[in-house]
């Protein structure tokens, strides 16, 4: 929801990142406050996952210019768990497989991890599963996940549930999801997209990367950001999504061209 | 972690690197019949004992130094070695009291987290504490003795129970086996002896301490392990030496006899030095470990977590003799910086329905070399053996090398082999989604490296599993980027 004075959360100002030598972002901007959900999207190869992975610190990445102001600081220099620890959360396009780390100890290393830096003592395994059992409710997840090595053997639909299960468990202030629409069934769609629209709250922000309109009609956007060559080239409301899903990309390629040459 | 994709390896200091400052009887370098007749008169050894060592010299100087194994080193100058160094005033005679033990001794045990004391000892273990070359304390020995059960340096056991060494020594690993166990037979010093009597089941754990003090002695210590019918013992073995930079030999052999129904657990926990992260000093660990099977329904176990040395040779064995006789072999072997390890083993199936298990978990980090080794052998007359296999790699970073031998060979077709590998991967991305849910670097290594390791750490007696699994944490620390 768009509110006038409601705080900036992040604020991306000309970020360029490269990876060995090669530039991927070009000069993204992009600043998200308090209560919105953001849609970023864009062909194959625009970006997306580079700018989600560049904002949570993969050391792939090398940042060559801008600015990424989280919460008020700038946390260019920050390790990627410090990103974690204050609030940024991003669900992977591609969730990793870890053999034999149980998907519950990876959940509640990482809850204790959260507890600790907000100088918390840590959450024993009884109460932890307790509240673990209550978050699956969420996401409509077996407990028997939860003894599972994680990620190991998951279908595409359950690694996508698990990541917003982590999600919903460390309440961040600003969720990326990348392509978590992508992969799920209807009914799982509605489940994943439930419960994100429960974990949004005025507080926190959302940025969806997706490709497809459909998430978009359970979890309504507030803005929509196309992506094109590592830059975002156009924003709008929730119709411009709308329109993509209706037009494809070429329109907005033409105008962004037209636009060039017009300078 | 940082934007650069590997960082430096650096490891954790090693911290059992002291060395003790104590007096020593050691006998000058080199290595000849009149040594070796020395070492057996100053222990004032039984006769047979001599022929022992005389017969396993004679027939090392005609072997050649093994080089078949996927690791190298410079060549070691066998005349450049001092073949017995033993603290003075500690005899070779056993020490009835602790009182009697160089405290500088006993301060090293403590230091190494072992103290030796009555009042500060672990209360259900057993240790024989070796240092250099010799035995200085052996604890609980009253109480086994309570159950028959004896526990005591091979050196004590040569002059109070000559009969039984004479039975059983060399029946395993024979003089001649291979070029390091022939050299260990001719010039052993001392090492540990368990002899567990019919029907008895040890009370407790029995441990044997190794430590490596002078910089240029060799350490060839020999152990040996009777089980008597439907007896059961569990041993558990660690290993330490100081820093120096030049390397140490430690040569040692392992004997383990399992008569009808008897069970033997054989675990080790080696942590010798490994050399500093340019691969300078360290251990070469060349070491000959064998179980023997020999009765029915008997049972030989092997663990082990292999974290040092600069060298590693090792293939703790099962040779399964009796009917329905089981081998196992449990193994985590880690390797770091410029590491080389080269080990697994070998399970000989002779009798019928006889069967054997071997899980390995080979970590490689830094520039190391971590390769499994390994040997099923199916015996014409071992109607109806089966062997299960699993070899699993993990790399941790991009530069270390992991291989895996297996060989199979069956002569007889009512056998099954069966063998399973995977190799997976500590790399940046997994960290990256460890550390995307705010888990350090250091956390998660080791839950990824735990999780490896599970299987293998619940075959070790319970005081020694979190043990092995904060030595393995250490031994990690900052080798990832
Ligand atoms: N680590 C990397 N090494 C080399 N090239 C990379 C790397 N990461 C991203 N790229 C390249 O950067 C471009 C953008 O990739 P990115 O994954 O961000 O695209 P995307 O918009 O998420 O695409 P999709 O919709 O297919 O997920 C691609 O051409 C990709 O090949
Ligand atoms: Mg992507």
């Amino acid at each position: 929801m768009i509110r006038e004075n409601s705080n900036v959360i992040l604020s991306v100002r000309n970020l360029t990142a490269e990876v060995e030598g090669t530039p991927i972002l070009n000069g993204v901007n992009l600043e998200v406050k308090a209560g919105e959900i953001h849609a970023i999207m864009g062909r194959n190869g625009s970006g997306k996952s580079t700018l989600s992975k560049v904002l949570a610190g993969h050391p792939d990445y090398k940042v060559t210019e801008g600015e990424i102001i989280f919460q008020g600081e700038n946390i260019l220099e920050m390790e990627p768990d410090e990103r974690s620890l204050k609030g940024m959360f991003l669900a992977f396009q591609y969730p990793l497989e870890i053999p034999g780390v149980s998907t519950l100890d990876f959940l509640r290393v990482a809850y204790n991890s959260q507890r600790k830096q907000q100088g918390l003592e840590e959450m024993d395994a009884f109460d932890f599963e307790d509240l673990v059992e209550e978050k699956l409710e969420l996401v409509k997840m077996d407990p028997s996940f939860l003894e599972r090595s994680l990620n190991e053997g998951f279908s595409g639909g359950e690694k996508k549930r698990n990541e917003i299960l982590q999600m919903a468990l460390l309440e961040p202030a600003l969720g990326i999801l990348d392509e978590t629409d992508s992969g799920l069934d209807i009914d799982a769609l509605k489940i994943v997209a439930n419960g994100v629209n429960q974990l949004a709250k005025p507080d926190n922000a959302t940025v969806m990367i997706t490709h497809y309109q459909r998430i978009l009609n359970y979890v309504e956007p507030d803005y929509v950001h196309v992506m094109r060559d590592g830059r975002i080239v156009t924003s709008g409301g929730k119709e411009l999504a709308q329109e993509l899903e209706e037009r494809g990309y070429e329109w907005i390629e033409e105008e962004a061209v037209s636009e060039v040459s017009a300078q | 972690m940082t934007a650069t994709t590997a960082k430096n390896l650096i490891d954790q200091p090693y911290k059992y690197g002291f060395v003790t400052d104590v007096e020593s009887d050691t006998i000058p370098k080199g290595l000849n019949e009149d040594v070796i007749r020395m070492i057996s008169a100053k222990k004032n050894e039984p006769e047979f004992m001599l022929d022992f060592r005389l017969k396993a010299y004679r027939q090392w100087q005609k072997m050649n130094e093994p080089n078949w194994f996927h690791a190298s080193y410079s060549p070691i100058d066998y005349q450049d070695i001092s073949y017995y160094s033993a603290p003075k005033n500690n005899d070779s005679e056993k020490k009835q009291s602790l009182d009697e033990v160089d405290p500088a001794l006993l301060e090293t045990f403590e230091k190494l987290g072992l103290p030796l004391s009555e009042q500060k000892r672990l209360s259900n273990v057993a240790v024989d504490a070796v240092f250099d070359s010799v035995s200085i304390a052996t604890t609980f020995k009253e109480k086994l003795a309570k159950e028959g059960v004896i526990f005591c340096s091979i050196s004590e056991a040569l002059q109070e129970y000559p009969e039984i060494v004479k039975k059983y020594l060399g029946s395993v690993v024979p003089v001649g086996d291979n070029f390091f166990a022939a050299l260990n037979s001719a010039v052993f010093t001392d090492g540990s002896f368990v002899y567990v009597p019919k029907g008895v089941t040890c009370p407790m754990e029995l441990s044997t301490y190794f430590r490596i003090n002078s910089g240029e002695t060799g350490q060839f210590e020999r152990t040996l392990i009777v089980a008597e019918d439907s007896s059961h013992v569990s041993y558990l073995e660690g290993c330490t030496a100081p820093m120096y930079d030049t390397n140490q030999l430690h040569a040692a052999v392992v004997e383990l006899v399992a008569l009808d129904d008897a069970e033997i657990k054989y675990s080790t926990t080696q942590n010798w030095f490994a050399g500093d992260e340019n691969g300078k000093g360290g251990i070469y660990n060349f070491v000959t470990k064998r179980g023997k099977c020999q009765g029915k329904n008997s049972k030989i176990s092997w663990t082990q977590v292999e974290t040092g040395s600069a060298i590693t040779l090792k293939y703790p064995s099962c040779v399964l003799v009796g009917d329905n006789s089981v081998g196992e072999f449990y193994s985590i072997a880690l390797t770091n910086n410029m590491q080389q390890a080269d080990t697994g083993t070998k399970m000989v199936h002779i009798g019928k329905n006889t069967r054997s298990k071997i899980i390995s978990k080979g970590i490689s980090a830094g520039n190391s070399t971590n390769s499994y080794r390994g040997l099923v052998k199916m015996g014409p007359k071992a109607h109806g053996a089966r062997n299960y296999s699993q070899c699993d790699s993990m790399l941790i970073g991009d530069n270390a090398e992991a291989n895996t031998f297996p060989y199979i060979q069956v002569d007889n077709d009512t056998t099954k082999v069966e063998h399973e590998a995977s190799t997976s991967k500590i790399g940046e991305d997994q960290l990256f989604y460890f550390a995307q849910r705010g888990i350090s670097e250091e956390d998660a290594v080791s839950m990824m490296v735990s999780g490896f390791c599970q299987e293998v750490f619940n075959q070790l007696p319970m005081e020694f599993a979190s043990e092995a699994d904060k030595l393995l944490s250490l031994k990690l620390e900052n080798s990832v980027g």
